[in-house]
């Protein structure tokens, strides 16, 4: 088992060069660079001055001579570079950011996962019922749904019409409920749906049969042995949106000015500030594929036969 | 009924109502199971043999499946007047099954032990402990190891996993056995050592058996006595050695038929012909009077009573009826 999780944290080395050289070609062959930006915004006022910027942060060197020099950074010093506006180091503008992605993230998937999963349950088990009719239209609306609409309708609600809950900003918990509500409802929807079909199928197999054939509850027969077999899509679509949301969710940081994640790389876009758009963006795709991982773990200790084949793989590389 | 009967099926009919129409699964079907016997079920594919079974033990999805009338006594109770509760309480405990098909009957998740333990746990009054240890019996009892209490489903094999199955069956000592058909599924050394297994146990334990099947060479190895099922009524039931030795039904005389004789020196076996009534436009009269050698016409039209020929054999044939009125 560990020998198999040291072999995937391996594998994320070819997958993160990979997404490093396509975000750096995208940007380097994208038009314009954050002199231009700079300019734009009356920054720098003489071609000499504008020259001399380039010169100074390595834009005028060939595309390999940076992308190799920007990976040895990397690989040397663990240098992501330094942002050209703030000049602090790419590495220091994530980690600040990151603890308000990450809360955001953990309040939102939690919302989805208490409501996604009970919800998926008593749909499935209550197939066609009230409760199901109700239900699955509005999940459906949820996975459907632009989540910065949702995130506007919730403000001119709960902000501009009641004045409960303050509509910009992460300050505090109450500043946590509208954001989180944004990200956690089309996951929720999402991943009740996901619960729904995997309980549905699993309801109908053989073995409930047998647990029904014991003289078993239904309660303990719907969390004990159908749950337990419907996990492995329920934890795949948790695990996908918890990913998707420590990414930083640009569009819910954007609707309540959140400084997260999300924001500093559409930012960093809009101002071409590649070296923190590169870190970025790298960063998100380590910390999806480590989620990725962390799902193919759990995994394991869901099905005892996604287990054994783990350790069966260990077995043959010995 | 008589004291030593321990399950009395009467008139028990059931469907399955679906968008396509009402399916007739079981059409009054009526039989009788003594204290320590075998009763063989015996038919084609899709004759109602495991809705039957299934309805005697409430288990049936209902919707779509539906009891329509009848009534089966367990012990003199009836099993459909029986609340959720007394259910749960007769199931796995009074009445166990064995499923058709060991790869999908046991949950993948749960180790074996787990899942025979669960059975004891939920009937006997043991703690986590001592059902462990009877569990572990359990399996030793149907010739597993008991070190392998701790493994899943997966590490077993099919004849393994079936073994498995019948432990649970047996853990609580049940004194009713539906068994729909175990060993179909599981290669031919395999349901022989599965078979033995069924009947040394039984025997052991003194547990009665319905066994549902449709290998008559199975039915005159384990059975006491046969019931015939066609279009969801038993269309004769008898001793095994009545049936066998004196067969009445024309349909009964196909099945046997279609068996190889070792003895005999035909090159090919006479299958019955045409094929089961669609259940959801079940033919008017006699069921099986389209495939019938013996047709008359009075089979078309009238649906013929059970006859008693000897004790304890009957038939539904037109044929014996008419023969016992002239």
């Amino acid at each position: 088992m560990h020998r198999y999780i040291l072999k995937r944290l391996l594998m994320l080395i070819p997958v993160l060069l990979g997404v490093s050289l396509t975000v750096f070609a995208l940007l380097y062959f994208s038009p314009g660079d954050v002199v231009d930006s700079i300019v734009a915004q009356g920054g720098v006022y003489s071609e000499e001055d504008a020259a001399q910027l380039r010169e100074e942060f390595g834009l005028n060197k060939p595309f390999f001579i940076q992308y190799l020099s920007y990976i040895k950074g990397i690989v040397l010093h663990f240098d992501f570079g330094t942002s050209y506006l703030t000049k602090r180091s790419v590495t220091a503008e994530i980690l600040d950011r990151f603890p308000t992605t990450v809360l955001l993230a953990v309040l939102g998937i939690g919302i989805a996962f208490a409501i996604g999963v009970p919800a998926g349950i008593l749909s499935a088990t209550r197939q066609y019922s009230m409760f199901d009719n109700i239900v699955t239209p509005i999940s459906l609306l949820g996975v459907s749904m632009p989540g910065f609409w949702f995130g506007l309708m919730l403000i001119i609600l709960f902000s501009v019409k009641l004045e409960w809950l303050p509509a910009s900003g992460f300050y505090g918990p109450k500043y946590w409920i509208l954001p989180a509500l944004t990200i956690g409802f089309s996951a929720a929807a999402f991943i009740m749906r996901m619960t729904r079909s995997s309980m549905l199928e699993v309801i109908r197999q053989d073995y409930i049969r047998t647990a029904r054939a014991k003289g078993q509850s239904e309660r303990i027969i719907i969390t004990k042995h159908a749950l337990k077999n419907a996990l492995i899509p329920i934890i795949t679509s948790t695990g996908l949106q918890f990913g998707f949301m420590l990414g930083g969710s640009i569009l819910a940081e954007s609707v309540f000015a959140i400084s997260g994640l999300g924001k500093l790389i559409l930012d960093g876009i809009k101002a071409r500030n590649y070296p923190v758009v590169q870190g970025g963006i790298l960063f998100i795709a380590f910390v999806f594929s480590f989620v990725n991982l962390l799902v193919d773990v759990i995994y394991a200790y869901a099905d005892p036969q996604i287990k054994s084949q783990y350790v069966r793989k260990r077995r043959r590389d010995k | 009924m008589e004291k030593d009967t321990l399950l009395a099926v009467r008139g028990l009919t059931i469907q399955y109502e679906t968008d396509s129409g009402v399916v007739h699964a079981v059409n009054g079907l009526d039989m009788e199971l003594r204290h320590g016997e075998t009763l063989g079920l015996v038919g084609e594919t899709g004759a109602g043999k495991t809705t039957a079974a299934l309805g005697i033990m409430r288990l049936l999805p209902e919707p779509p499946a539906k009891i329509q009338s009848g009534e089966i006594l367990f012990k003199g109770e009836d099993v459909l007047k029986k609340s959720d509760a007394e259910l749960r309480s007769m199931r796995g405990k009074k009445v166990a099954m064995i499923f058709q098909d060991p790869m999908t009957s046991l949950n993948p998740v749960l180790t074996v032990g787990e899942q025979i333990a669960e059975v004891i746990q939920l009937h006997e009054r043991k703690s986590a402990a001592e059902a462990h240890v009877k569990a572990q019996e359990m399996l030793r009892l149907v010739g597993i190891p008991p070190e392998r209490f701790s493994e899943y489903p997966h590490q077993f094999s099919g004849g393994m996993k079936q073994r498995v199955v019948i432990a649970i069956a047996l853990a609580c000592d049940p004194e009713l056995l539906i068994a729909d058909e175990p060993t179909t599924a599981l290669d031919m050394t395999i349901q022989a050592q599965v078979l033995e297994l069924m009947r040394s146990l039984r025997k052991e334990l003194n547990t009665s058996m319905i066994l549902i099947t449709h290998d008559l060479g199975v039915v005159a190895e384990m059975c006491d006595r046969v019931a015939i099922v066609y279009a969801g009524e038993i269309v004769e039931q008898g001793t095994a050695h009545d049936v066998f030795n004196d067969t009445k039904h024309p349909y009964t005389m196909g099945l046997f038929g279609a068996l190889p004789d070792l003895e005999g020196s035909e090159e090919r076996l006479h299958p019955i012909p045409g094929l089961m009534p669609d259940p959801t436009h079940l033919p008017e009269g006699c069921r099986f009077s389209p495939r019938c050698p013996k047709r008359t016409d009075a089979c078309v039209q009238t649906l013929p009573k059970n006859v008693e020929t000897v004790p304890g054999h009957s038939v539904r044939c037109l044929l014996y009826e008419h023969g016992m009125q002239g």
